[in-house]
């Protein structure tokens, strides 16, 4: 049974571009090991951490998508625990959270072609078609308080 | 309840004790209050990410807590995928938990 799973982790700031490299390449050992398939590698490079973890304060985040197993990912875990370069690392399964945002897309494009063919119009929206808002207001004030509710 | 005020009136859903000290206030200016919309409804953004940011942080305001329904008007279904990300994001230290 393949799931698709996200992994980020959060190498220590003084690991050498070699050790980030090299630790890339542990995860993707172990991914072809137990047959699953390295899908992307990002590597977002250095970030400022939104708090100290240690003596911390910035990090090298990577993140990397995984198709496989449960048991693919146990693995990761449990050698992403080992490393001590490693500060912080996140595990999450992506494929239903993905089929469930998929099908609400369709679900409205699908809602709005047929609302839109029952008022006589074509199916897709023209250019220059649609509301004008009542006066110009490109300010997005929605979530602004007022002083009041603070 | 939730239908767009029509201005004048001071249009104010709770009025109890202790708000007494707003009271001069609203009388001199008519109270506007606009409809609150839900973001992501809104915008249409359907899988709130941990990744993202730039999308969660309006939700953390400065004492990084999370931003209560009731103000940001966002609906039941998209909080509960808002906090869910702003728990991974926490997790990761791309959000802060607490600020001091």
């Amino acid at each position: 049974m393949n799931r698709k799973y996200e992994l980020v982790y959060v190498v220590s700031p003084e690991a050498t571009d070699e050790q980030v490299s090299e630790l890339h390449t542990q995860v993707e050992g172990i991914v072809q090991r137990m047959d699953g398939r390295l899908e992307k590698t990002d590597n977002w490079g250095r970030r400022k951490l939104a708090y100290e973890i240690g003596p911390h304060k910035e990090g090298v985040y990577v993140l990397e998508v995984i198709n496989g197993s449960g048991e693919l990912m146990k693995e990761i875990d449990r050698r992403l625990k080992v490393f001590d370069t490693v500060i912080r690392h996140l595990i999450v399964r992506v494929d239903e959270a993905e089929t469930v945002a998929e099908r609400q897309r369709t679900r409205r494009s699908e809602a709005s072609r047929r609302r839109r063919v029952a008022r006589g119009l074509s199916p897709e929206r023209q250019p220059g078609e649609g509301q004008r808002s009542e006066f110009e207001d490109d300010r997005d004030d929605r979530f602004e308080l007022s002083e009041d509710v603070r | 309840m939730n239908g767009r005020r029509s201005g004048g009136g001071g249009g104010r859903g709770r009025t109890g004790p202790g708000q007494g000290k707003g009271g001069d206030a609203q009388q001199r200016r008519p109270m506007f209050r606009r409809r609150k919309v839900c973001k992501f409804c809104a915008d249409k953004i359907d899988d709130i990410n941990y990744k993202d940011t730039k999308l969660l942080m309006p939700f953390v305001p400065e004492r990084a807590k999370i931003l209560p329904r009731r103000i940001s008007g966002t609906c039941a279904m998209h909080q509960r995928k808002l906090r869910v990300a702003i728990i991974r994001a926490r997790q990761l230290a791309l959000i802060p938990y607490t600020s001091e």
